[in-house]
């Protein structure tokens, strides 16, 4: 599956849509290959703070739990409450599977991010 | 007991066949074995409707053999086995004097003097060194460790029997639960036993471990119109726990005595001194402390092994095994509680990462395959 050059993405195998202040963040194909059959995701609540680098909620498989790791830091604006009732998508289009969106408090902070180009190397 | 330079992973014979087939492999017990090919849900659904072909050949084998064989496995061996017919297996523990668990195996009787014994991978030298030990002494009976001699692979699911009889000349349709039978499996000698860890019917067929890839090759390609599919050590997991059996290092260990894991049906109450015997025999005088049960859970989340269990605000035990099933769909899972709280219908919490999360004990089996 290619890595869309519109997506900025973290070592920790998050991808992030930005548009404007906001941005839609979900996990890269490579990671829901590595975690196997998702089961269970667990997502913050609309207005909860993150941080960049920090947790904000859980993604689970049948064997092992997993961290979601904010790509920046801001306000939860919106949850794809369906994604909650069918895991299972995130396995089959990672790319398209947004589990919430962020409203950054310091858009300086998306220059720390991967592009595709560097993403697609780090997995090498 | 890890050492402190890791010694290389053991390798089955169809080590080489599951990375060419593109399996994620796991190092478990020390051997190299797929945990899954195509996804642990897709494999569990196709045991449960269809079937699903296992690599189970890290499993040990030690025979016992001698005139005194039998007196030899009725000490160290928890259940009967003067009730096993040649040609019939059980389920059983070798326990300490405590009445814990050393290990869970199958025992098999070959002949009137010679057995079997089936037991977990990652114990396979420490289970025979115990039973060496215990069996010195013993007349004529001496133990073997024959794991080297076997490659076992299991065929589970509805449509095992239909997809496995092509293959041999044993009539599987009358080899009933826990028998087993000798023959040709893809023109390869064997034995097959109507045995399985996966609460569906099935096969575990033994083979020399030269041969294992062939009998692997051949069942795939006869099961491929049923839709059989390899399966590795995840959905093995998945099955056992909602067929509700045991797993050693989970569910039962050496601190879990037979009767707390819900085991009581392979203790020979009724047979001479094995080691255990007393303690046992106490416990069920007295009733147990604790109890294995099963529960499901009623609020959003996974309960997984370590967990802690809470009973109207008071830590109970951990979770011994826990995970959402694919068949079932739902998140449960095993716990000790005290005996007194372990009635079906008792509300539980669980710690799900510091939030308290609602569960309830259920009766075991979460799932039981129709009558075939």
């Amino acid at each position: 599956m290619a890595y869309p050059a519109a997506f900025k993405y973290t070592k920790d195998h998050e991808w992030i849509e930005l548009a404007g202040n906001r941005g839609k963040v979900g996990i890269t194909d490579f990671a829901q290959q590595q975690l196997g059959d998702v089961v269970y995701i667990e997502l913050p609540d609309i207005g909860a703070a993150v941080k960049q680098g920090q947790s904000f909620g859980t993604i689970e498989s049948v064997k092992a739990v997993s961290e979601l790791y904010a790509p920046v830091s801001g306000k939860v604006v919106e949850v794809n409450q369906a994604l909650k009732d069918k895991p299972e998508t995130i396995n089959k289009e990672p790319h398209a599977s947004w589990m919430v969106v962020l409203e950054l408090s310091d858009p300086a902070e998306a220059s720390a991010l991967l592009d595709n180009t560097k993403y697609e190397t780090l997995l090498k | 007991m890890e050492q402190a330079t890791a010694a290389p992973l053991k390798k089955t014979p169809l080590n080489s066949r599951h990375r060419a087939s593109g399996a994620r492999m796991v190092a478990f017990g020390g051997w190299d074995m797929p945990v899954e090919y195509s996804g642990i849900s897709e494999e569990h659904m196709a045991v449960r409707t269809r079937a699903g072909l296992f690599d189970v050949s890290h499993m040990g084998e030690i025979e016992i053999a001698g005139k005194d064989a039998l007196a030899a496995v009725q000490r160290i061996s928890s259940n009967d086995a003067s009730k096993l017919a040649v040609g019939q297996a059980q389920y059983s523990g070798l326990l300490t004097p405590e009445g814990t668990f050393v290990d869970d195996l199958l025992v098999y009787r070959l002949a009137p003097s010679h057995f079997m014994l089936v037991v977990n991978a990652s114990h396979i030298q420490t289970d025979y060194a115990w039973i060496a030990d215990h069996i010195a002494g013993m007349g004529d009976a001496v133990a073997v460790d024959a794991s080297s001699r076997y490659a076992l692979l299991a065929v589970q699911g509805p449509a095992a029997l239909a997809i496995l009889q092509p293959l041999t000349g044993i009539e599987l349709a009358t080899l009933k639960y826990y028998r087993f039978a000798h023959g040709e499996v893809a023109n390869v000698r064997g034995t097959v036993s109507r045995t399985g860890y996966t609460g569906e019917d099935g096969f575990e067929i033994f083979v020399p471990p030269q041969s294992a890839d062939r009998v692997w090759l051949a069942i795939l390609q006869a099961g491929q119109a049923a839709g059989i599919l390899p399966c590795g050590l995840g959905a093995r997991d998945t099955l056992r726990l909602e067929a509700a059996m045991r797993l050693h290092g989970n569910d039962i260990d050496d601190t879990t005595t037979a009767l707390e894991a819900g085991l009581d049906w392979v203790v020979g109450w009724n047979k001479p001194g094995f080691v255990g015997a007393e303690a046992l025999r106490a416990e069920r005088a007295r009733g147990s402390r604790r109890r294995l049960v099963g529960f499901e859970m009623t609020d959003r989340g996974i309960a997984r092994q370590g967990y802690e269990v809470y009973v109207r605000g008071e830590k109970v035990g951990r979770v011994t095994s826990g995970t959402q099933t694919p068949f079932l769909k739902k998140a449960i899972g095993m716990a000790y509680v005290p005996a007194e709280l372990a009635a079906d219908g008792t509300d539980l919490a669980i710690d799900i990462r510091g939030r308290q999360t609602a569960a309830r004990i259920v009766p075991m089996p979460f799932y039981k395959r129709g009558k075939t």
